[in-house]
């Protein structure tokens, strides 16, 4: 698998050339690894505490999902798309698992696990269905179907909340279980992001997401089955949200209709503090990752800080316009460089 | 490794995609489903009428026009913005800060007649900030708006906590939700009726509405053309941020209760009542009339199925139907006259056949 090296022509969108860009991409994530480290170190010196075994559990726990999720719609943003329907999905199988439980209390574990995952590709392979059959802007068709799904939840749950005394115990205790001193929900996410960066690295297909988002017509033409990847791209990212209700039944125990909501925004925001532009055709996972575990820390190190803890989310949204305004920046640069320092002409 | 998908930017390859005359049936569609969402507005109100107890009085109409005051006075400046091509998923955020400075201001002992300019001033110079991001920054408006969604949301918990100011003068609060003298009409609609018609003038029948259209359609060709697409936009974001506040204002007053978290999510149903009013996504298509149709139609369903005493939940799922049902319809419309082979047809795939696809190859070609 080699590139063709050809005489890349001026971009005017970044892309271009790939080794700046790929350059460009690891300066991003050296960038929020640096501010991970900051603001840990920083809140460890103001308090030692915060940095015993104890609140990495729980730190690793808090990410778990969101990495989950970033990595999801990391798939689909590559692809020009978006997916504002995670919250839902993520609340339509949280509450299917523990229906399961509560209607067949005998079945084990792994099924029902299962089903969740499965119920989520469903609601993925719709979401996709409606993109990429009916060419329908992802933004309008999932915004709908954020509606329609946590309506289905709502109406499933008409009311009642499932408790933790409902499911097995083995269940809840994937969440306390630890392999190495890793708690196994965060051995799942690491599984996730490791398995998923190499998809999109190494395989045909994953790289084909990548082309499809920098110029879908381009795509379409040198034969790149566009409808089919993205579909590919959204029953993955459903599958994603259902594992991540899966692993919030799990840990919390208690659930109602509202599991999830208004999450899909923090998951969007995740992806683009970790670099992976909205417009498609850049980013990586890791960096989606890394936005995510960065996104939770922040939440976890305010209270030790002293911080008011209302200005969490305050924080979170300076973080996206320091991140896209960032990528904005270097991409000038490199576009700049690119065309030799010579000024475009008026 | 990487594919390479280096394609020539010179205007040929993205103009290629689309050939001039089904862009204008697809205008005519737009049109036309403007005009469709007011039939159905029509038929669903007719049809509450005779079937749900209690639907058809002045009374519930004045409800129903209270309910939907805020998402109906920020679709206004939205559907302009999304004609533009640029989205504001921000304006419940602004909300819900003009909010919490609303009570702040209010508990600092100010009187109301200064808080209220102070707040529309405030919601201007946020929409403010959101156009300069967009404008000379040249960020995407979808993830700078997601940014400042969390900012503002994030400094109106700052500024008011989880507490709530809840102790406006009656005298305000009453005035909120008062109604015209003789009939069940708020005052609010006055309102909402006057903004209308200034937005959909300008919007309409002014060259600076017709080169909104030229901007959302093309904006190099608008900017070649001699349309100053920044400025235009820039204070489009600033409409829209103002009118947010107003809404806040109104939000405020109409619930009595200054809260941080008023209104969240509410971006979500400004958005669904636009898009179903059948204005597009990608900018350069849409009209007034069927925004305001769109928001009638939101309202007038959920207000019929309450009084029908359906439950909530299935409210969300007919909201979320009717949204993908008004862009998939259309869309499925266009490709059914795009099989017919004409001259310049673009050459369609199989359109939406239920082919299940392998999600993964597990080929990989090295």
């Amino acid at each position: 698998m080699s590139a063709p090296t050809t005489e890349a022509p001026l971009q005017e969108h970044g892309g271009g050339d790939v080794r700046s860009s790929r350059r460009l991409r690891q300066v991003r994530e050296l960038g929020i690894l640096l501010a991970l480290v900051l603001l840990i170190a920083a809140t460890t010196a103001v308090n030692p505490g915060f940095l015993s075994s104890q609140s990495i559990d729980d730190l690793l726990l808090g990410a778990t999902l969101l990495t989950i999720l970033a990595v999801g719609q990391t798939l689909v943003v590559i692809t020009r798309s978006v997916d504002l329907s995670v919250g839902s999905v993520l609340g339509l199988s949280a509450f299917a698992v523990g229906t399961l439980f509560v209607s067949f209390p005998g079945l084990p574990v792994p099924v029902v696990a299962l089903a969740g995952v499965l119920l989520g590709a469903v609601c993925g392979a719709v979401n996709g269905a409606l993109v990429a059959t009916a060419r329908v802007p992802a933004l309008v068709v999932t915004l709908g179907t954020l509606y329609v799904f946590r309506g289905i939840d709502y109406w499933w749950a008409s009311g009642t909340q499932i408790n933790a005394a409902d499911m097995p115990a083995s269940f809840l205790g994937l969440g306390r279980t630890s392999v190495l001193g890793v708690p196994v929900p965060a051995l799942i996410a690491l599984g996730v992001v490791v398995a998923a960066g190499w998809y999109l690295r190494s395989y045909r297909s994953g790289r084909e997401l990548y082309a499809i988002g920098s110029e879908p017509h381009a795509a379409r033409l040198s034969g790149i089955p566009v409808d089919r990847r993205i579909f590919g791209a959204f029953v993955v990212n459903g599958a994603l949200a259902g594992l991540a209700g899966v692993l919030y039944a799990a840990r919390f125990g208690t659930l109602d209709a509202t599991v999830g909501s208004g999450l899909e925004l923090e998951v969007v925001a995740a992806a683009v503090v970790g670099g992976v532009a909205i417009f498609g055709g850049s980013g990586t996972v890791y960096g989606a990752a890394l936005g995510a575990v960065l996104l939770t820390t922040i939440g976890s190190a305010l209270p030790v800080l002293r911080v008011n803890a209302f200005w969490q989310e305050a924080v979170v949204g300076l973080l996206i316009l320091v991140a896209i305004g960032m990528d904005r920046l270097l991409a000038v640069r490199a576009a700049r460089r690119l065309r030799g320092g010579e000024s475009r002409g008026a | 490794m990487v594919p390479d998908v280096s394609t020539p930017t010179t205007g040929e390859a993205a103009a290629a995609p689309r050939p001039a005359e089904p862009r204008s049936a697809l205008r005519a569609l737009a049109s036309a489903r403007g005009t469709s969402v007011i039939g159905a507005l029509l038929v669903s109100v007719l049809a509450a009428s005779f079937l749900v107890e209690g639907f058809a009085s002045g009374r519930n109409a004045g409800f129903v026009v209270l309910d939907i005051a805020a998402i109906a006075l920020i679709a206004l400046p939205m559907t302009l913005v999304i004609i533009t091509g640029e989205i504001d998923l921000s304006v419940a955020s602004t909300l819900g800060l003009t909010s919490a400075v609303m009570g702040q201001l209010w508990v600092a002992g100010l009187p109301l007649e200064t808080i209220v300019p102070f707040c529309l001033v405030l919601g201007a110079v946020l929409g403010a900030v959101n156009g300069l991001l967009v404008t000379v920054a040249g960020l995407p408006s979808l993830a700078v708006t997601i940014g400042t969604m969390a900012l503002y949301r994030g400094l109106a918990y700052v500024i008011l906590g989880d507490r709530a100011v809840a102790d406006f003068p009656l005298s305000w609060t009453g005035g909120a939700t008062s109604r015209i003298p003789g009939t069940p009409i708020p005052w609010v609609a006055v309102l909402i009726l006057v903004l209308a018609l200034v937005f959909g003038v300008l919007l309409h029948s002014t060259a600076f509405g017709r080169s909104l259209y030229a901007i959302g359609s093309n904006d190099e060709a608008a900017r070649f053309s001699g349309i100053s697409v920044g400025r235009t936009k820039l204070w489009l974001f600033v409409a829209t941020g103002a009118v947010a506040a107003l809404a806040g204002v109104f939000w405020t007053l109409q619930y009595g209760s200054a809260r941080a978290d008023n209104a969240a999510g509410l971006e979500l149903s400004v958005v669904a009542a636009v898009l179903l009013g059948g204005v597009s996504i990608f900018g350069g298509v849409g009209a007034l009339p069927g925004v305001l149709g769109g928001v009638l139609l939101l309202g007038t369903i959920r207000n019929a199925l309450q009084l029908a005493d359906v439950s909530s939940d299935t409210l969300s799922i007919v909201t979320g139907l009717l949204l993908v049902v008004s862009v998939v319809a259309p869309n499925a419309v266009a490709r059914m006259r795009a099989r017919r082979p004409g001259p310049g047809a673009p050459r369609s795939r199989r359109p939406g056949g239920p082919d299940v696809p392998r999600p993964f190859s597990s080929r990989t070609e090295r």
